[in-house]
């Protein structure tokens, strides 16, 4: 990835959802979602909790399945196919709520662990990355710590340091901040924003407004189920539409 | 806090407070704290005086332990014949070797277990009724441990050298035992005594262990011919008791093989054995896989780990972790449920104290025997939980 956001490849679409449909028994979560994203784009997705938007990028890479509708990631369509879903989460980094880092391993063993076993990357090379990234995300010295060691923030930032060493094509965030005591929020917030100014395509489920308004591309509100709304952050923020976007910015702001 | 470390030096909060109070005014914190305490503590002594006291005077003035002294041989390796007891010898000096290597190269547990076994040899040199010749070979065994444990670190690739002697000194020592026709042939009825008990409980827990881990995973394969199969068996061997196993093994397994087939009776109690374990270990492996929360399962998917990878590095590590007391006690329940077999006729090493107690010479003296063979358990089985606690010690690192 260039410093520059990627101008030119600004028409590319990297996702392309298209009437998306998931039920967890008759409750409907996601109800005909149609979406694209294209290269270098960053969406941050809003709405209540409850309202399908974590449930929708979780299907992105295929955590969740889909029972209506398609998706394709980078030109290859998420289907049941074992191989394609293998295929789209290699181009595909995933930061989530709980961190979820492997607490058996060393913070260095966490990020090079997909690379040397899926990339077949050899250690060495693995190993020099993930210090790259560790550098990146500002925590050099906690490489050989096991993750029970580090704060939440610094934990935070491996798993993001862990999905950027598979080099990823798209990142997902599924309310990465959430988890997280208040004086630890910048820190992750900071990485996440270089990683925008370095061009990288995200995709951010959040609750901080800060970070929307200042970092997204475009602003997508989810409510039960549905896209309700969707534009620039001033758009959104500033001249609100929908009522129901209306409510859901009074709730917060 | 920071200010506090860096000008308080001499806070009086950064460790706490010296005991003061000595042996007496433990003992009055503790255990006469009040009056009922007082009474417990003085009854509790008192039973604990007669108890001792009663044990002790048997077990030094009383007990007539020839029994033990004279059967020596038996208790340890039953009917094996004398002129090929060098085979066991040759195995146990492997074992030593392996023990002075590990203690030399990892230190902790090993050293420690090594230092037991030392001990042990120690006793057996010094006791009166061993042989000269056994006396030699435990000198050997010696040696052989405190060498190997001075050398072990100098050798080259020492580490990777002692995990594969690990790993073969089991069949190895299968192979000395038995001879496989390289050697004479020691028929598996002359197997006895500890070494039986030793080898049963080693492939039933060795073998018990993978074979656990796959009936775990089949348990929760979508696949329901697999799913229901090892339901089934896991339910159906954890609902009969050992001993019925045993004997389905030894009276009802040669009534359905064909004319002909005999299977050896001490390999049948093996596969009964090591199947009966294994319904347990599924079940233990179970426990731990329940205990992995979620979001590991998701991340390793996310990273793209595929379900073997993420099984192999991920989620079988954590699983094994959360159940190592629990195998562990599985392993040390197999041991000692091994003394089942000396009722389907086996000369295990508590088989050997029932057949030497009928003999007249030692009239009355079965406890002696029977205490005997409950030191051993013991000694074993405790070296087996001691080290389990030190594994789940030192594998407490970085724990969340």
């Amino acid at each position: 990835m260039s410093q520059a956001k990627v101008k030119e490849n600004d028409n590319k679409e990297i996702i392309n959802c298209n009437n998306v449909n998931k039920w967890f028994g008759h409750h409907h979560v996601l109800k005909d979602v149609s979406l694209t994203v294209k290269k270098g784009e960053v969406l941050v997705i809003l709405g209540p909790s409850g309202s399908g938007k974590s449930t929708f990028i979780r299907t992105i890479n295929g955590l969740e399945e889909i029972q209506r509708g398609e998706i394709t990631i980078d030109g290859i369509s998420l289907s049941h196919d074992v191989k394609d879903i293998e295929a789209i989460r290699k181009e595909t980094g995933m930061v989530f709520q709980q961190f979820n880092l492997f607490p058996h391993m060393t913070i260095l063993k966490n990020i090079t662990l997909a690379p040397i076993w899926v990339r077949k990357k050899p250690k060495a090379d693995a190993e020099k990355t993930a210090l790259e990234l560790l550098e990146r995300v500002g925590i050099p010295e906690q490489a050989h710590k096991y993750p029970g060691q580090l704060s939440g923030g610094q934990q935070q930032r491996v798993a993001i340091a862990r999905a950027l060493a598979m080099q990823p094509e798209l990142m997902l965030f599924d309310e990465p901040t959430s988890a997280l005591d208040p004086e630890m929020i910048k820190e992750v917030l900071d990485v996440m924003k270089e990683l925008a100014n370095s061009g990288m395509t995200m995709l951010v489920v959040t609750h901080e407004m800060g970070f929307a308004r200042e970092v997204a591309d475009r602003i997508v509100l989810f409510d039960e189920g549905e896209i309700i709304e969707q534009g620039t952050p001033e758009e959104l923020f500033d001249n609100p539409k929908h009522e129901r976007t209306k409510l859901f910015l009074s709730q917060i702001l | 806090m920071k200010t506090n470390m860096e000008t308080g030096t001499n806070l009086p909060t950064s460790s706490p407070p010296k005991s003061t109070i000595g042996i007496l005014g433990w003992l009055k914190q503790n255990l006469f704290n009040n009056w009922y305490n007082s009474i417990l503590t003085i009854l509790s002594v008192l039973v604990l005086y007669f108890a001792l006291k009663g044990t002790l005077t048997w077990v030094f003035t009383t007990a007539q332990w020839d029994i033990v002294a004279d059967n020596f041989r038996l208790f340890m390796v039953g009917q094996f014949p004398v002129e090929e007891i060098w085979r066991i010898w040759l195995a146990l000096s492997l074992v030593s070797l392996l023990f002075g290597l590990s203690a030399g190269i990892w230190r902790g547990t090993n050293l420690h277990l090594s230092v037991v076994l030392m001990g042990i040899y120690l006793i057996h040199i010094l006791a009166s009724f061993t042989s000269v010749n056994t006396k030699m070979w435990l000198g050997i065994n010696i040696a052989i441990l405190v060498v190997s444990f001075f050398t072990g670190p100098r050798i080259p690739k020492h580490k990777v050298v002692t995990i594969l002697g690990w790993f073969l000194a089991f069949p190895i020592t299968i192979f000395l035992v038995n001879g496989f026709g390289v050697l004479p042939e020691v028929s598996t009825n002359l197997w006895g005594g500890l070494l039986l008990t030793l080898l049963i409980s080693i492939i039933a827990i060795v073998f018990a262990f993978p074979i656990g881990i796959l009936l775990a995973l089949g348990r929760t394969s979508k696949l329901p011919i697999i799913r229901y199969f090892c339901i089934f068996f896991i339910e159906f061997v954890r609902g009969i008791p050992l001993i019925t196993v045993l004997f389905m093994a030894m009276l009802l397994l040669p009534l359905f093989l064909p004319e002909g087939i005999e299977i050896n009776n001490v390999l049948r109690v093996m596969v009964a054995c090591t199947l009966f374990t294994s319904a347990y270990m599924a079940e233990n492996v179970r426990g731990g896989l329940q205990s992995i929360p979620n979001g590991q399962y998701e991340a390793a998917k996310a990273i793209g780990l595929n379900p073997i990878q993420s099984m192999t590095f991920i989620i079988m590590p954590q699983a094994l972790r959360a159940v190592i007391p629990a195998i562990v006690g599985q392993s040390i329940s197999m041991f000692k449920d091994t003394s089942l077999v000396a009722i389907v006729g086996l000369a295990d090493i508590l088989g050997i104290a029932q057949a030497v107690k009928s003999n007249p010479d030692y009239l009355g003296r079965i406890m002696e025997a029977y205490l005997f063979v409950a030191l051993a358990y013991w000694v074993i089985a405790y070296s087996m939980s001691y080290a389990s606690r030190r594994l789940e010690k030192q594998l407490g690192v970085g724990e969340r």
